[in-house]
């Protein structure tokens, strides 16, 4: 099973490598992860991704609690929150395959970030099952690189992670 | 109105010191710690000049452990920062409270491999509860205030602050701050009244009831509330290693030690149990043994400050996370409160039956054995400090010394720290100058850290380090006896050195015991001399712990293995 967590932590030197360490000692494994900046900027938020049944989650969430620099930890139920992925797909182009690729770019409601002589940038944000899907698409024609950013996710409706 | 003053970092640590009511610190110097050693040469808080840095931690914990205070140790860049790693893990492992003081090359140059570098922070992230690079000398006074907090307050352990050389010389506008303010760190006290009120009931309708408890009844100072609970519903009590002093093992209640070396009565009660009120414990392996069939029959209720320690390596069925004291406290007066009573007479009978068929004895004759030399100690001096090393000789101080305050029994338990027990006793002399406080010490691990006869000299500081000389790595040599077939490899350590020479050498008391009834005599001396002593006590070589549970047993398939002659 896999569970996001939304985590608070004190925007300061070290807490990464703190968080990254507890996952790795405890042989828990990090699946994805998003680090930024919450509105308050002595705060940041990471959004981790880990694989593990209930016993592992209790676990991790505990471990998190106890490092002075988390703050907050908050499994995002799936059906209550949502989630976006950003990727960018570099894609090999050619007179016959530009339109394609431009068709699909419009169905996924991508965006082209960059035009090259022999190349393209693709840039999409959805959920991962999105960005699975049209990567397969644009295989057909030669992805030389992908950069994808790891799962950030939010609650629904009114419901927030924030400080108390 | 503020009354900040101007001072350098250097002199700030030292105004830090002083206000978290610090008496006494351990540590050696050097070059990026020359400012604050500048400081410490008129301060009044006390220094205490180590021969080795790894004995620097280990006195810090050991005078914390004694004292219940906050234990402080300082070492420089580099290696000596490297050489506190052992003691910090130490500490963390047993959960004790130290602040440990690093000295850091100039901010300027940290992270350009200088000379004497070491990334202490990134080292002692895994076996620290927290620690701190200061980056600026106008957050040093608040990252004291918050380490001695954090070290002392909720699941306690070892924090780290790593000083950079100009931080020490940079000027501040010292305040102490009065309070800490840490959004994250929010550590649980009280437990939840309805959780502990099921577990009242569940308690109470017990046949079988054990309760097993450990470090977290004396870090919690709730050894009178364990006492009480216990006596309430006639239940019988079993220590760990870590719990040793925090329940009287002179009670009829008492079941010793459970696990590997403990008594046979306590793992067949653990076993048989209904009930098992665990407090303060971690379930360690040494304690569990094969963890499917430990406690196969007991509810188990958890009762821990750490909410982690729920349900990590045993399946709990109801847990209460909150301080023992506070936790105790309520449960005793719910169980006092309700109408019901526990019947736990034939119980006790029970087990009774099994202390009286299955004591913890050994094989006397006219040796000198290493169990009756503890059981001198104890005779003569019942209200010593006992520390241990690590080995035969600490499972025999566990078993053969009844403990009967908390704070009484110190001991390396979740690292095993070989070298732990002299340095520490060091410490836990200087928090209680006045008792007498014995080393039991085994010949292999006296040598990691003999050094400190120089320190004990020098600062008169008059341990008693009571080695129990068998030539061998004997922990070692008894597995090796049992399962790798009597091949002694390289656990022969007879004739390394002549400890008496070696004490003299320093100018401590050296004294050689070979027979049985020169034993109290020795002992006596020791006491009487009032000096820093080591007494070789030459013991037969060849002495088992016993019982004990084989690795990866369930904990009731517990063998004899005394009978030797
Ligand atoms: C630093 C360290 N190294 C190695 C060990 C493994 N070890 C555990 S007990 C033991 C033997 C201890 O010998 P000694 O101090 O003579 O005690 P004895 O068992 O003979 O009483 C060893 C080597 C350890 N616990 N700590
Ligand atoms: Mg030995």
């Amino acid at each position: 099973m896999k569970h996001t967590l939304s985590v608070l932590v004190d925007n300061k030197p070290g807490v990464l490598t703190r968080v990254a360490g507890l996952f790795s000692r405890r042989g828990y494994n990090i699946e994805s992860l998003a680090v930024g900046i919450t509105d308050n900027p002595e705060i940041s938020r990471m959004t981790i991704v880990v694989a593990g049944d209930d016993h592992v989650l209790e676990q991790v969430t505990k471990q998190l609690n106890k490092l002075i620099d988390v703050i907050r930890v908050s499994d995002l139920a799936p059906d209550e929150s949502f989630e976006r992925e950003l990727a960018l797909f570099k894609v090999k182009v050619d007179k016959g395959s530009r339109s394609e690729i431009l068709a699909i770019v419009d169905v996924f409601r991508a965006q082209i970030v960059d035009v090259g002589l022999k190349t393209v940038v693709v840039a999409v944000t959805g959920t991962g099952d999105k960005i699975y899907a049209i990567e397969k698409l644009l295989h057909n024609y030669g992805i030389i690189e992908i950069v994808r950013t790891g799962k950030i996710a939010m609650n629904r409706g009114e419901k927030v992670v924030k400080i108390s | 109105m503020s009354k900040k003053t101007r001072m350098t970092g250097a002199k700030a640590f030292v105004e830090s010191l002083r206000a978290e009511n610090v008496k006494v610190i351990f540590g050696y110097p050097g070059g990026v710690l020359l400012p604050i050693y500048d400081e410490l040469f008129d301060a009044d808080v006390k220094h205490i000049l180590v021969r080795h840095e790894q004995a620097a931690v280990h006195a810090a914990d050991g005078y914390a452990r004694a004292t219940g205070k906050v234990g402080v140790c300082i070492a420089t860049s580099g290696p000596g920062a490297t050489n506190l790693v052992t003691g910090i893990a130490n500490a963390y492992m047993d959960s004790i409270p130290i602040v440990a003081f690093t000295g850091q090359v100039p901010r300027p140059m940290i992270g350009n491999d200088a000379f004497q570098e070491a990334d202490i922070t990134g080292i002692t992230l895994p076996i620290t509860k927290h620690n701190y690079l200061v980056q600026d000398v106008n957050d040093l006074p608040r990252i004291i205030k918050e380490a001695f907090h954090i070290a002392s307050t909720g699941r306690q352990g070892p924090v780290l602050i790593d000083l950079p050389k100009d931080v020490t010389t940079d000027e501040v506008d010292f305040e102490y701050p009065e309070k800490v303010i840490l959004r994250g760190y929010k550590p649980i006290k009280a437990g939840h009244k309805n959780q502990i009120k099921r577990a009242a009931d569940i308690i109470l309708q017990a046949k079988c009831p054990v309760l097993y408890v450990g470090g977290g009844i004396i870090s919690g100072d709730a050894s009178k509330e364990l006492v009480e609970l216990a006596q309430a519903i006639n239940a019988p009590v079993t220590t760990t290693l870590m719990g040793k002093g925090g329940f009287p093992d002179t009670s009829p209640l008492c079941l010793g030690m459970p696990g590997m070396h403990g008594t046979k009565y306590a793992n067949f009660a653990i076993q048989e149990s209904d009930v098992l009120v665990a407090i303060g414990v971690r379930f360690d392996d040494r304690v569990t043994g094969k963890v499917d069939s430990f406690a196969p029959n007991a509810k188990v209720i958890h009762i821990d400050i750490d909410p982690a320690e729920i349900s990590k390596n045993v399946r709990v069925d109801l847990p209460v996370v909150g301080s023992a004291k506070s936790v105790l406290k309520m449960l005793v007066k719910f169980i006092q409160e309700s109408q019901q009573k526990a019947d736990t007479a034939p119980w006790i009978e029970k087990i009774d039956n099994w202390k009286k068929q299955y004591p913890i004895h050994y094989h006397t004759d006219d040796k000198l054995k290493p169990q009756y030399i503890i059981e001198k100690i104890n005779e003569m001096y019942p209200d010593s400090i006992i520390v241990t090393e690590v080995g035969q000789n600490q499972m025999w101080a566990a078993q053969y010394f009844k403990f009967t305050n908390p704070r009484t029994f110190i001991s390396s338990g979740g690292l095993g720290t070989m070298g732990y027990g002299f340095p520490a006793a060091m410490g836990a002399k200087m928090g209680y100058p006045d008792k007498i406080v014995f080393d039991i010490a085994g010949d292999g691990s006296f040598q990691m850290n003999s050094q400190e006869l120089a320190t004990v000299v020098v600062n008169d500081i008059p341990v008693i380090v009571a080695i129990l000389n068998n030539g061998y790595l004997g922990m070692v040599r008894q597995w090796q006896e049992l399962f790798f077939d009597h091949r002694y490899s390289h656990t022969t350590i007879s004739n390394s050195v002549d400890f008496v020479k070696l004490a003299e050498a320093y100018g401590a008391l050296g004294l050689r015991v070979t027979e049985p009834d020169e034993v109290c005599p020795a002992l006596k001396q020791a006491v009487d001399s009032g000096r820093p002593t080591v007494i070789d006590f030459v013991v037969e070589s060849e002495e088992n712990v016993s019982p004990m549970v084989p690795a990866g047993a369930a904990i009731n398939e517990i063998l004899d293995l005394e009978v030797k002659s």
